[in-house]
């Protein structure tokens, strides 16, 4: 986009837009187009996954494929929190809603999430409480509010997320119970990155050669967490920011490395992400959560990925507080998320996507964000593949 | 209090119904009886539109006589937001969509469905934009109707306008006439609209300087129209944003439409809103923007034009129509690449992931 | 995942502060950093300030993304968007 005011370079003010400048992505694409030719005459064919949905969705909305040199690819990971939420939790929150007396609130993308038979957006539409929202602390405020003017609702959070995201709901429940509310809840869907990682690399059929870390869950965790990567697998791994510019550097970094036979992890994120991320966040975090298994959608439990609450906080937890029972979930069977997910078939590998499976009528995980693979696909790449 | 607020009986059709007209809805939109054939309120309007009278304005020539005509309802929550109101909403909406057309606007009516406890006072300031509203746009509201539901029922305000106006000779403009070649222009700054009443949202409420643009677009068409640019379509990308509406019209005259992103209008407050909500500009509503599809020849006498009108100062090329993939619009990324520009598919959520 | 922006801290009372994104201003939580003061940069994720934002990285990059297009030709620096008159 241009913006109407001139940019002052060299201010942080910057901090977005130096990131899309079109010179400096001339010149990357460039330096690229130099390492997948070295790679090639290696014989070499780079298999870089993204493990984020922003990631992805930044690679399509930029058109960054479209600059890679054509050994270069690049694969879709399972990152997007909303997606990996199992069928059974969405079954669980739409339940829960359901509740008199209850206002379920959650952030936009679980909206249009598909349970086994119906979603939040739909059983908003027949009389269920669900509001949208930008924050836990929204959610937070109007349960405060609610106690302070005697209403008798229960407030739900219905929350995903990766570790980017659980400090903030943590910190919500902290200050829930300074605040002496006793009308809030969460439900906790929150899945952690590292060990799906690791996961990931235990599966040699997918081949890869890279791995674009994410910049935001690394903001949390440090840019340490990843070591194992380059240790144990020696695979090289690079964490990256979300500007156009920040993920073609690291693509950069990441084709420097192969083409070097070094494998590390390297930062490219560094006015964000630290080695040791930030302490304060992990720390609130421990405080209220702790590690579980984890039902990740279209792929299976993976255990040491899922975060519950602490028994000091369970009076917040809503599964807990709520009574309700929820069969197992169940997923369209011809939906092939589980292999999307984990970047062994594209989206137009599955005979459902762009025909029975669309963002207006998601089947699987992969559809419903907009930042899930399919709808990435579906949005900004279906003539590409 | 009660003589404050809107209630039940004020859409009964009895005493109140009349004390409210008479007292609040007439004079609050500038009625004057002296400016109608009939000196009372009847069940219809009645005005003269003659031949003579549309030949006189320099219209319509002989033979060539034809209305256009559309309506339109408004929903918008909250029903005042940075910028304006429910009410100079749905005049320019519905004065735009006659606009688009080709139209000079002359006629609305306007139907209200107001939730009880609507205070008269913030009825009477909707309405008071209507008359602002329709004076800007050179309409005069003719007919209305007013409803009034439990609490509940509705969300404090719904309008609802239909339009009349009169095509001048000469001017076809259509979703189906786009050629490979023509050219795209945008009026002006996208998604403006939408950041500022997002901005007011009750659970995403933010401050921003970002106000409405919510404006009658008469004035501008008029200004494109004296240029004598031959014109193919008008659009004003409202809900669904400029992707959607080109999506639109891409696939009625199937041609290709190729933007660059780069010359596409955002303010920098809207884009980073925008980035706050993990929203994209080019699928967030505008009120007083068009695009102007015009023959390749023509582009720069088009865009002059529009520059030349207070509302199209930032107006712009932004892409052009192609024979290539036919029915599809496709962005050049602000680094180069290339990406499908898909409609909107529900509405667009403030997401977090 | 995980949209984060950066944004600028205004204001701060206890955990409560102001903070400026692009001209908009929202009200976000400081509870997850150490030391937030007004003035610094941070990155914005679900009304919580996540992470401090480090300015002399940030400067750094930036400028190094200055660097690389120094050597270009006016030509190629500039953007290739139509001229409007």
């Amino acid at each position: 986009m241009t913006i109407a005011k001139g940019i002052d370079l060299g201010t942080l003010d910057d901090l977005v837009e130096g990131f899309r400048d079109p010179a400096a992505a001339r010149v990357i694409t460039a330096e690229i187009a130099v390492l997948g030719a070295s790679l090639e005459a290696k014989g070499i064919e780079p298999r870089l996954m993204e493990v984020c949905g922003s990631h992805t969705v930044a690679i399509f909305r930029s058109g960054i494929r479209d600059l890679l040199p054509s050994n270069v690819k690049l694969i879709s990971g399972p990152g997007c929190p909303v997606c990996v939420t199992s069928v059974a939790e969405v079954d669980r929150a739409i339940a829960i809603a359901n509740t008199p007396g209850t206002i379920l609130t959650t952030f936009g993308d679980m909206m249009r999430v598909p349970g086994t038979s119906t979603s939040l957006e739909k059983e908003k539409a027949e009389g269920a409480d669900v509001r949208v929202v930008y924050s836990p602390l929204d959610a937070l405020n109007l349960a405060a509010e609610k106690q302070a003017t005697g209403g008798d609702e229960r407030i739900v959070f219905f929350a995903a997320g990766f570790e980017t995201t659980a400090p903030t709901v943590a910190a919500a429940i902290l200050q829930a119970a300074d605040m002496g509310l006793s009308n809030f809840y969460i439900q906790s869907t929150h899945k952690t990155i590292p060990s799906a990682m690791r996961g990931l690399l235990d599966t040699p059929e997918l081949g890869l050669s890279g791995f674009i870390c994410p910049g935001h869950v690394s903001a949390i965790i440090g840019a340490r967490a990843y070591d194992f990567i380059a240790d144990e697998f020696k695979v090289p791994a690079v964490v990256s920011g979300f500007e156009p510019l920040d993920i073609l550097m690291s693509v950069k970094m990441l084709l420097a490395q192969i083409d070097e036979g070094r494998a590390e992890v390297e930062t490219e994120y560094g006015r964000i992400v630290s080695d040791e991320g930030n302490p304060r966040a992990i720390e609130v975090l421990d405080q209220v959560f702790r590690v579980s298994d984890a039902e990740w959608r279209g792929i299976g439990t993976l255990p040491n990925t899922g975060l519950v609450l602490r028994s000091e906080y369970e009076r917040f937890d809503a599964p807990l507080a709520f009574d309700v029972r929820v069969e197992p979930g169940r997923d369209n069977p011809a939906c092939e998320c589980g292999e999307i997910l984990r970047g062994l078939k594209a989206p137009t590998d599955c005979k459902l996507f762009a025909g029975v499976c669309t963002p207006e009528n998601p089947q699987g995980a992969c559809m419903v964000s907009t930042e899930g693979s399919c709808a990435a696909y579906y949005k900004y790449g279906r003539d590409e593949s | 209090m009660t003589d404050d607020t809107i209630l039940l009986g004020h859409g009964s059709g009895g005493r109140m119904s009349h004390e409210l007209l008479e007292k609040t809805i007439l004079p609050a939109l500038g009625w004057d009886e002296s400016d109608h054939e009939s000196k009372v309120l009847e069940d219809a309007a009645v005005m003269h539109i003659t031949a003579d009278s549309l030949l006189a304005a320099e219209l319509v020539s002989e033979g060539d006589s034809r209305i256009a005509m559309t309506t339109d309802s408004f929903v918008v929550s909250p029903i005042f937001f940075p910028g304006g109101d429910i009410g100079d909403l749905a005049v320019n909406g519905t004065v735009n969509d006659l606009v688009m057309m080709g139209a000079v606007p002359l006629y609305l009516t306007l139907g209200m469905v107001i939730e009880e406890g609507l205070l008269i006072s913030e009825l009477e300031a909707v309405l008071s934009s209507v008359k602002t509203a329709a004076e800007a746009a050179g309409v005069s509201v003719v007919a209305g109707d007013t409803k009034v539901v439990e609490r509940g029922k509705a969300d404090r305000l719904f309008l609802n306008t239909a339009g009349f106006g009169v095509v001048p000779s000469g001017r076809t403009l259509s979703a189906a006439a786009l050629r490979p070649g023509d050219v795209i222009i945008i009026s002006g700054t996208l998604g403006d609209h939408g950041i500022a009443v997002m901005s007011k949202r009750e659970g995403i409420a933010f401050e921003t300087p970002v106000v409405s643009d919510t404006a009658s677009l008469a004035g501008l068409a008029a200004q494109l129209f004296m240029s004598e640019a031959e014109l193919r379509a008008l659009r004003d990308p409202t809900r669904g944003g400029l992707a959607t509406t080109l999506c639109e019209l891409a696939t009625s005259s199937n041609v290709g439409i190729e933007l660059d992103e780069l010359a596409i209008p955002v303010k920098p407050e809207v884009a980073r809103a925008s980035d706050l909500l993990g929203l994209d500009p080019l699928y967030i509503a505008n009120e007083g923007k068009m695009i102007v599809v015009v023959a390749p020849e023509d582009a720069e006498r088009a865009i002059h034009a529009l520059q030349g009108h207070p509302l199209g100062g930032d107006a712009a090329i932004i892409g052009t129509c192609s024979d290539d993939r036919p029915g599809r619009v496709t962005l050049r990324t602000t680094i180069g690449g290339t990406r499908v520009v898909d409609m909107l598919s529900g509405e667009q959520l403030p997401r977090i992931c | 995942m995980c949209i984060g922006v950066p944004g600028q801290l205004l204001e701060i009372d206890g955990w409560k502060a102001m903070v400026e994104v692009g001209g908009a201003r929202r009200e976000t939580n400081v509870m997850l950093i150490s030391d937030a003061a007004p003035g610094d940069w941070v990155l914005i994720h679900a009304g919580y300030a996540i992470s401090k934002v480090d300015e002399a990285e940030a400067l750094e990059t930036l400028g190094y993304l200055r660097e690389i297009t120094e050597g270009l030709g006016a030509e190629l620096a500039g953007d290739t968007a139509p001229e409007i008159a």
